[in-house]
């Protein structure tokens, strides 16, 4: 299992560049993605760097939020909640893995001043 | 069509009687397995021969307003099998024994179904791969003599019991799963057996293509059957979708069983397939009804329609 300590390593570059801004102002504000109905929302997200998302399972059947080689939780009960900090920008397309008809998008934009990457 | 007619004609392919929401009771006449439907002692009482009894998603440890006790209804289900005349042979259990993977809930699950002193025959469900180590506890407990994530087969009576996972390593977007390496070893296990023996295909997700829109399926299931062209009887038994639906296609019959747990909606009638609510003194009855139609490439998706109670 990915741990988010193996990714922070994955993601030397974009840590950096987050330490980097730290001195700077601009603030990601944190966001709530609701699992209810056997989908996530909002489907697609745009989030800054930074940012952590917080994932809330609505529904009376456990899920799992699931972005292969990026994160993964573990199975989710009525009301528990799951998080992760974006560090990196990028496109991360998710599941859940008991029932993958489940997906969602996290679309992560570099912070304003930050350089960003190919 | 007309050859696919006349071959159920002539094999008397099993029909769908009537059903319990507590459990499916299956004979076997002429090769072919038939249900029993409800689990009755005064209809079991009147068959011979070999039979064994399916039961479903008993999802131990689900408490929520759906069926606030699936403990207390898994119970009332193994009742009506001690409460047999006629003793099945075994029975065999199409997964979600737990509904979280706790330990607790397997040893609920155990305590309960034992009681019926049956040989009971398992697969997954993906609710009992959700531990931290994603299977390890079911594997432990179940997986004894299994293969892979925990696939197997075994004879009974003259009859081939292939028991199949399609819960696991599922892919965003997709359906169930059964995977190459369960697939390869699918076909060498069939290989080689005689085309009349009777074949009983059982897994957690319905091995045919029920409703895509909540994952009703499994993605890989037609290169399964493939490899049971062969057989003049095949009988796919499933579960996942609590509520039981039928269809035959040539010398195949796909069947699901019902939960013991809570029933879920008819594809499409309900935004999501979560548990559905009914009135407390409906629950029963409400377990035991599937009235649907859904008709894809023109092929016939026969639906039960069946009042339990009354």
């Amino acid at each position: 299992m990915i741990t988010v300590k193996s990714l922070t390593k994955f993601f030397v570059a974009g840590v950096a560049a987050v330490l980097l801004l730290a001195a700077t102002p601009a603030l990601a504000a944190d966001v709530a993605v609701k699992i209810g109905n056997f989908s996530f929302g909002p489907q697609e997200l745009k989030v800054k760097a930074g940012t952590t998302v917080t994932w809330t399972n609505e529904d009376d059947i456990p899920h799992t939020v699931v972005s292969p080689n990026n994160f993964r939780s573990k199975a989710l009960d009525t009301d528990a909640t799951y998080a992760f900090t974006f560090t990196t920008p990028g496109t991360y397309k998710y599941f859940c893995s008991l029932h993958p008809h489940m997906t969602g998008t996290i679309v992560v934009e570099a912070t304003t001043g930050s350089i960003t990457p190919p | 069509m007309t050859e696919r007619d006349d071959g159920l004609s002539r094999r008397k392919v099993l029909e769908c009687m009537t059903w319990a929401g507590t459990g499916v009771l299956w004979t076997v006449a002429g090769g072919v397995p038939t249900s029993l439907g409800i689990i009755d002692e005064a209809v079991a009482a009147k068959q011979k021969g070999f039979t064994f009894l399916q039961i479903s998603d008993s999802h131990i440890g689900f408490d929520k307003p759906a069926n606030p006790n699936a403990k207390g209804t898994l119970e009332e289900a193994i009742a009506r099998v001690q409460a047999l005349s006629v003793r099945p042979s075994f029975m065999i259990h199409t997964g979600d024994i737990s509904h979280l993977s706790k330990p607790s809930e397997f040893d609920d699950a155990e305590r309960i179904i034992s009681q019926a002193r049956l040989d009971v025959h398992y697969v997954p469900g993906e609710h009992d791969l959700i531990d931290e180590e994603q299977g390890k506890l079911y594997r432990e407990r179940y997986g004894r003599g299994t293969k892979g994530a925990g696939w197997y087969s075994f004879d009974a009576d003259g009859m081939h019991f292939i028991g199949l996972v399609n819960v696991v390593e599922l892919k965003a977007g997709g359906l169930g799963n059964l995977g190459n390496e369960q697939l390869e070893w699918l076909e060498d296990d069939v290989k080689g057996r005689a085309s009349s023996q009777p074949i009983v295909v059982f897994a957690h997700i319905p091995l045919w293509t029920v409703y895509p829109d909540w994952g009703w399926g499994t993605q890989d299931a037609a290169r399964a059957l493939g490899y049971l062209k062969k057989f003049g009887s095949v009988t796919v038994l499933n579960g996942h979708i609590h509520q039981v639906m039928q269809k035959v296609e040539g010398s195949v019959t796909f069947h699901t069983a019902r939960s013991t747990a809570f029933p879920q909606p008819s594809p499409g009638t309900a935004p999501s397939p979560g548990p559905m609510k009914v009135p407390e003194d409906k629950l029963r009855s409400m377990l035991g009804i599937a009235s649907v139609t859904f008709v894809q490439n023109e092929q016939r998706l026969a639906i039960i329609d069946t009042p339990l109670q009354g």
